[in-house]
């Protein structure tokens, strides 16, 4: 199956739905933990550095499904991976140890905040890379 | 002004998203050369210059603010919904496919939770 193929069934059908909903999370991510960073870094530092990687994570992903190299498939696995490990983990240490969070990031309570949207699209995107990478 | 602006502008959002999900479930891709993608862009379109009064006005607002408001974060919000639905509109025209409109859809519902959250912000410290 040439690279091309590839890249252009990556990023159409439920794909381009998939990259549009990342998009989303990329300027939310990053727009947060720009303004948490900017103003008030000092108040929880801890929750504002995870808002940050996440958000980096977010754009890791969209690009690399955009992108839809081979190469970048394999990025944006690893990237859904580390999401879902830190949407999870997140998750639980903010139930467990809420005095570590002062302030919520995109993962805090598993995503609540966000409609638990961070805890289901790391799944849609593992899938979606699974499905398009099985030869027709 | 405020409300009013921002009442319409939600209801504006919802038609097109409605419209959107119409194309959806109807399996038709994002066309202007059809009257229904065509209208579905017209209602976008002027969602947009809607939102872009609200930047207007919502800069005006803030510089007049009676009271403390996270300025940063309300033009984050300001600027965030005039960037979302063009972006949106341009990556669903690429697609020749149902899922075209999907993405719309998805513009469509971010931009009353936007709005919704920058009212939030505006009153946070009245």
């Amino acid at each position: 199956m040439p690279d091309d193929d590839l890249a252009t069934r990556t990023r159409s059908g439920p794909g381009r739905l998939l990259i549009t909903v990342y998009a989303v999370f990329v300027i939310a991510a990053t727009a947060r933990s720009g303004v948490q960073l900017g103003t008030r870094f000092g108040e929880a530092p801890l929750a504002y550095l995870l808002s940050a990687f996440a958000a980096v994570v977010y754009l890791v992903a969209t690009v690399c499904l955009v992108r839809g190299s081979r190469g970048s498939r394999q990025v944006a696995t690893v990237s859904c991976l580390v999401e879902l490990c830190g949407v999870v983990a997140v998750g639980a240490a903010s139930l467990l140890a809420p005095q570590a969070f002062p302030d919520a990031t995109v993962w805090s309570d598993f995503g609540m905040g966000y409609g638990f949207v961070p805890l289901v699209l790391p799944a849609l995107g593992l899938w979606w890379l699974r499905v398009t990478g099985q030869p027709k | 002004m405020f409300d009013v602006l921002t009442t319409v502008l939600t209801w504006v959002a919802l038609a097109a998203a409605g419209w959107a999900l119409v194309l959806l479930i109807a399996n038709r891709p994002m066309q202007v050369t059809k009257w229904y993608g065509l209208w579905l862009f017209y209602v976008v379109a002027l969602l947009e210059l809607g939102l872009i009064v609200l930047l207007v006005v919502g800069l005006v607002r803030l510089a007049n603010a009676d009271h403390d408001v996270d300025g940063l974060s309300f033009v984050g919000y300001l600027v965030g919904l005039v960037v979302i639905v063009p972006l949106a509109t341009v990556w669903s025209m690429a697609e020749r496919s149902r899922w075209g409109p999907a993405v719309l859809l998805v513009g469509c519902l971010v931009v009353p939770v936007m709005i919704v959250r920058l009212g939030q912000i505006w009153t946070a410290h009245a």
